[in-house]
């Protein structure tokens, strides 16, 4: 199982889901992605994003107005 | 994997603010997995546009029609407050510092994400737009083609 990082702080929507796809293509089943995001409709988005894709929102943090969301590809 | 969708657009403004809409809602949509057309017609087909000027063979109306609409996506206006450009430039200024992708930087993503990016041929005839003058990768069709795709998608925008 792989664990991927992305930064996507200061992107503006509709980057971070943009930059998270592009991972998320390129992961397997079961591997994490952990992304940082600074926009805030992200907190809504990702639950939006992992439902469609059927991922696991493993973990969503915040912390300093820095976004943290875990995400295991199904 | 979550079960793929369709989702059509139509991009009849060539308004900076409503293209860029339409774009961003286009990469969300293929950033969601979703399959998603763009319809190009009239105004929208100047989205299109290559920046230079591409020597083609034109009539005295469609040459100056060519003239006096927008080559490209880096030199559309604002559907509001355009102020005779001054409005958009400071716009773009202001998406810039915020760190909004532009128009261009959409487009590029939109067609690495796959997604399908038709131009209407009717408008084009109209319009005098050859093919020379728009971007690469685009697939040129009519209005059953448009049909065809909104009939199996759940989402279908006109902008």
């Amino acid at each position: 199982m792989a664990e991927y990082e992305i930064n996507a702080r200061g992107m503006q929507c509709p980057g971070p889901i943009v930059k998270l796809f592009s991972q998320y293509k390129l992961a397997a089943p079961g591997d994490l992605i952990r992304i940082e995001v600074t926009d805030q409709g992200f907190k809504k988005d990702i639950l939006a994003w992992c439902k469609k894709t059927g991922c696991e929102l493993v973990e969503l943090t915040e912390n300093n107005s820095v976004i943290t969301a875990l995400i295991k590809k199904n | 994997m979550g079960q793929t969708s369709k989702k059509t657009l139509i991009m009849f403004s060539g308004d900076l603010d409503k293209a860029m809409a339409g774009f961003i809602i286009a990469n969300g949509a293929a950033a969601m997995g979703d399959e998603v057309t763009m319809f190009f017609t009239f105004w929208g087909l100047n989205i299109l546009r290559k920046p230079e000027r591409i020597p083609v063979k034109k009539g005295l109306l469609e040459a100056l029609f060519g003239r006096m609409m927008p080559r490209g996506a880096g030199r559309l206006g604002l559907s509001k407050m355009n102020f005779g450009g001054m409005g958009a430039v400071m716009m773009r200024k202001i998406m810039k510092d915020k760190r909004v992708n532009t128009l261009p930087e959409l487009i590029t993503s939109a067609k690495e994400l796959g997604v399908k990016m038709v131009a209407c041929t009717m408008s084009m005839d109209v319009m005098g737009i050859k093919r020379e003058e728009l971007i690469d990768g685009l697939e040129f069709a009519g209005v059953a083609t448009y049909l065809g795709e909104a009939d199996e998608a759940g989402v279908n925008l006109f902008i």
